[in-house]
């Protein structure tokens, strides 16, 4: 059995890519392009709606359909597309301050309208292209370009928000564990109503030299040690659980998705 | 076949102007004085067969709108100051990435939330500038509920025609107004679709204008595949820094709008013919300019009105061509800042007097208020 | 009969201007001629003063608002003071119910709303002032007035409206 590669939705000549060396974006993209594959996704068919930020360049490396938009706001422009056109494979790709720190409101509301998205939101503690500022995720403390003597802010956890908000699919998965990623992200894109899968990738560049993990293989090995199962996450002690968090799917269910909705009531209206 | 006639609202005159022109599409927040336009959307679009969403804020709105003109819909959004506000970036997107939508600016009496539920005209310049980096915009003006009607539909075929956001600017007299309205019959009016790529899937480049000046729009889902930016981009829609290639796309969408400025500007003349004043109006205060200058010519002054149904691109053309039969304009209009008479002066020159009628405080400019601007000696 | 009607109907929010000056617009629709209906109102959507205009006209209606009302209708106090004290002596309809009796050649004072609680709702108090306006002044026939409530309302509803409507009819032709 041959591998699915992705290639096929990479544009021509863009490796290697321009992200910094370490940073973990690639990984996602190879991960999504190979689960995009797996499923079958046509160019066509397929929409990659992206935001403002490193991992918003994306779409510059894809061959499919693609909207790059305004910063905070990819979710609002997929949701148009996606109520238009619901037979469309909506991706919206958006980092940690794009996706829930300018753009939590609309995160909040396409999960609450449970329209079938798939939102891949990188978190990678800070805002990385603008100089590694802080963001809602930075965890508590920590320093960043704007908190030089540590963030007296506490972090927001993307994946309970996308729950309480009421989205059918959340997961989170880590550059490091990169098999699992792409096995979250098809199950992800499979799943009709919103899903989120959050990729914990902290940026070398930026938040990475502000704590101890300027070099890549040393965030690898910190994905690896900190991101644990769900039965793992649950036998730490409370003192044990700092810094630790779990990855794998959180949420799965079937409440009807928005356009499944929307034709309900749109065939009510027509025939009254 | 004949036309029915009703009593309409200006904003459901907009609604149902709307889904003539063929729009399906609606996404808005609510907000007065243009929640009409919603409520009407959202009763009349699923019937056929188009969508309504109401959208969490007004940035949203603007955002799914150009999300489905993309997948292919005819889409608009209405709102008001506040919400206006909120949309400028996007509106930015939506020229640079040459969507073709229709966004209603309901005008109310601001700053800020000002007097919500009261009337003016102090957004003509918003909507020339609102958003940052240079641009150009088509916005339409409607004084009546018929124009609310018939210049909706041409805010869509200009929209669709030249692949362009184009904003009709009302204002809440208009919009809130009820009037006899005679409906055109299906067909009647001309309906313009944007155009399609003639080209091969392969060869499609999203932003390589043809002759006319204007590049075919796909759709998302047909067999064409194509990036949308709000990056500085190439022919095929990726980013290209290149100074070269930036300097000709700023300049392109200046272009096509100036290319077909003659068929894009409107405006209505009322008795110029032997006029020795002139007074300029658009939206709803042009009923209180038209109603002044007959009670002038009744006094024995000779007053003419210009009604520019175009506020942008600025109707300079039409309004130099009057120039050299009179001395003195009269510009009424709700702002303190006279918008739209520093236009007129700009076109004029220094040489014509203008003499401005300015009311910002949520009440209407009566023809009452203009007589005695005219009468000013 | 004029060419051209001016009406103002003032009171505060609620009390069902607005769907007054629709019906009386329509009726003119009706017969052919044009119509403006406007408003104007606070941020509240019942209570605080509320005004709704009707222009009627057979020709072009160029400025939309009423410039010299040719009829009013009061429903509060505070309308009263306004537009009781015209000059030009324009029939002033009140309702005798809501407001304190004034004496004047002008002034045409009825117990709309208790006529309207008699005949089984308060709302119908003012299609009962349109009817007796109406009337007063021919602006449009009393026929377009009930056509355009049956258009507007079905079964009991506009039975009720119909019926107000010409008590309304009734209360300036007894008084002429």
């Amino acid at each position: 059995m041959t591998h699915a590669t992705g290639l096929k939705y990479l544009k021509n000549g863009c490796l290697p890519l321009m992200w910094c060396p370490g940073c973990g974006h690639g990984i996602t993209l190879g991960n999504m392009l190979r689960a995009f594959e797996e499923l079958d996704f046509t160019n066509e068919n397929t929409v990659v709606v992206t935001g403002i930020g490193c991992w918003g360049k994306a779409d510059d490396y894809l061959v499919t359909n693609a909207l790059h938009t305004t910063h905070g706001r990819a979710l609002a422009f997929a949701t148009g597309v996606k109520a238009y056109n619901p037979k469309l494979n909506v991706v919206v790709l958006m980092g940690d301050g794009d996706g829930v720190t300018i753009g939590g409101n609309h995160f909040i509301h396409a999960a609450r309208r449970n329209i079938d998205l798939t939102a891949i939101i990188v978190n990678n503690y800070n805002y990385g292209m603008t100089g590694g500022q802080v963001s809602a995720t930075t965890p508590s403390d920590r320093r960043t370009s704007t908190t030089v003597y540590g963030n007296p802010e506490r972090e927001l956890d993307v994946c309970a928000l996308a729950e309480a908000a009421g989205a059918n699919y959340v997961a989170r998965g880590t550059v490091y564990h990169g098999w699992d990623l792409k096995n979250l992200i098809k199950e992800g894109l499979s799943k009709k109503g919103f899903s989120l899968v959050e990729v914990v990738s902290p940026c070398p560049t930026h938040f990475g030299r502000n704590n101890n993990m300027k070099v890549a293989v040393k965030m690898l090995n910190w994905l690896k040690e900190k991101g644990v199962t769900k039965e793992k996450y649950a036998q730490l002690t409370d003192s044990q659980k700092d810094g630790y968090f779990i990855i794998g799917k959180l949420v799965d269910r079937d409440a009807p998705d928005y356009n499944t909705r929307y034709e309900e009531i749109r065939a009510r209206a027509m025939g009254s | 076949m004949e036309r029915e006639t009703r009593l309409v609202q200006g904003n459901q005159a907009i609604a149902e102007g709307a889904i003539y022109a063929g729009a399906r599409f609606y996404a808005g927040y609510p907000i007065t004085p243009s929640s009409e336009i919603a409520e009407e959307c959202s009763k009349l679009l699923p019937k056929v067969g188009g969508v309504y969403m109401q959208m969490e804020d007004e940035i949203a709105s603007i955002a799914a709108m150009v999300g489905a003109s993309l997948a292919g819909a005819k889409s608009f959004t209405a709102t008001s100051g506040p919400g206006f506000s909120l949309m400028q970036e996007n509106l930015g997107l939506a020229v640079m990435g040459e969507v073709p939508c229709v966004i209603i600016n309901v005008q109310r009496a601001g700053p800020s939330t000002g007097l919500a539920t009261k009337p003016a005209q102090s957004d003509v310049m918003q909507v020339r500038w609102g958003r940052h980096g240079d641009q150009s915009i088509i916005a339409l003006s409607p004084a009546t509920v018929e124009e609310c009607f018939t210049l909706t539909v041409k805010a869509f075929n200009f929209a669709e025609k030249y692949r362009v956001p184009v904003v009709l600017a009302a204002d809440e007299i208009v919009a809130h107004m009820r009037e006899n309205l005679s409906y055109p019959a299906p067909g009647e009016l001309e309906i313009v679709d944007r155009k399609k790529p003639s080209v091969s899937p392969e060869e499609y480049k999203p932003f390589l204008p043809e002759d006319d000046d204007i590049a075919p729009l796909a759709a998302y889902g047909s067999e064409y595949v194509f990036h949308v930016t709000s990056s500085m981009h190439g022919y095929d829609g990726y980013s290209n820094n290149n100074p070269a290639n930036a300097e000709w796309r700023v300049a392109q969408l200046h272009r096509k709008i100036e290319r077909y400025r003659d068929e894009i500007v409107m405006t209505k003349t009322f008795d110029t013919e032997d006029m020795d004043i002139l007074l300029i109006a658009f939206g709803a205060t042009t009923r209180a300019a038209r109603a002044a200058a007959l009670q002038a010519r009744e006094m024995g002054i000779k007053a003419g009105v210009l009604q520019l149904l175009t506020i942008w691109p600025f109707p300079d053309k039409e309004i130099a061509a009057l120039g050299p039969r009179i001395k003195t304009v009269v510009v009424p209009e709700m702002n303190y800042s006279g918008q739209v008479a520093g236009e007129v002066q700009r076109v004029l020159g220094p040489n014509i007097e203008i003499r401005r009628v300015n009311r910002y405080n949520g009440t209407i400019i009566t023809p009452k208020d203009i007589l005695k601007v005219i009468n000013k000696e | 009969m004029k060419d051209k009607y001016e009406i103002i109907m003032a009171g505060s929010g609620g009390q069902g201007l607005v769907s007054c000056g629709i019906i009386l617009a329509e009726a003119a629709i009706i017969e052919g001629q044009n119509a403006v209906q406007t408003q104007s109102y606070g941020i509240a959507s019942r209570g605080g003063f509320s005004k709704s205009e009707v222009v009627i006209s057979r020709n072009e209606i160029i400025f939309q608002q009423v410039q010299e009302p040719d009829v009013v209708l009061a429903l509060t106090e505070q309308a009263m003071e306004m537009y009781a004290t015209i000059e030009s002596k324009i029939p002033v309809f009140y309702d005798t119910t809501l407001l304190k009796t004034r004496v004047g050649d002008n002034l045409y004072g009825y117990p709309f709303t208790e006529l309207a609680s008699k005949l089984g709702h308060v709302g119908t108090a003012n299609i009962i002032a349109l009817g007796a306006m109406v009337t007063k002044t021919d602006m449009v026939q009393i026929e377009s007035l009930a056509q355009a409530l049956k258009r507007r309302f079905s079964g009991k509803v506009a039975e009720m409206n119909i019926k107000a409507l010409n008590t309304g009819v009734k209360l300036v032709k007894n008084n002429n």
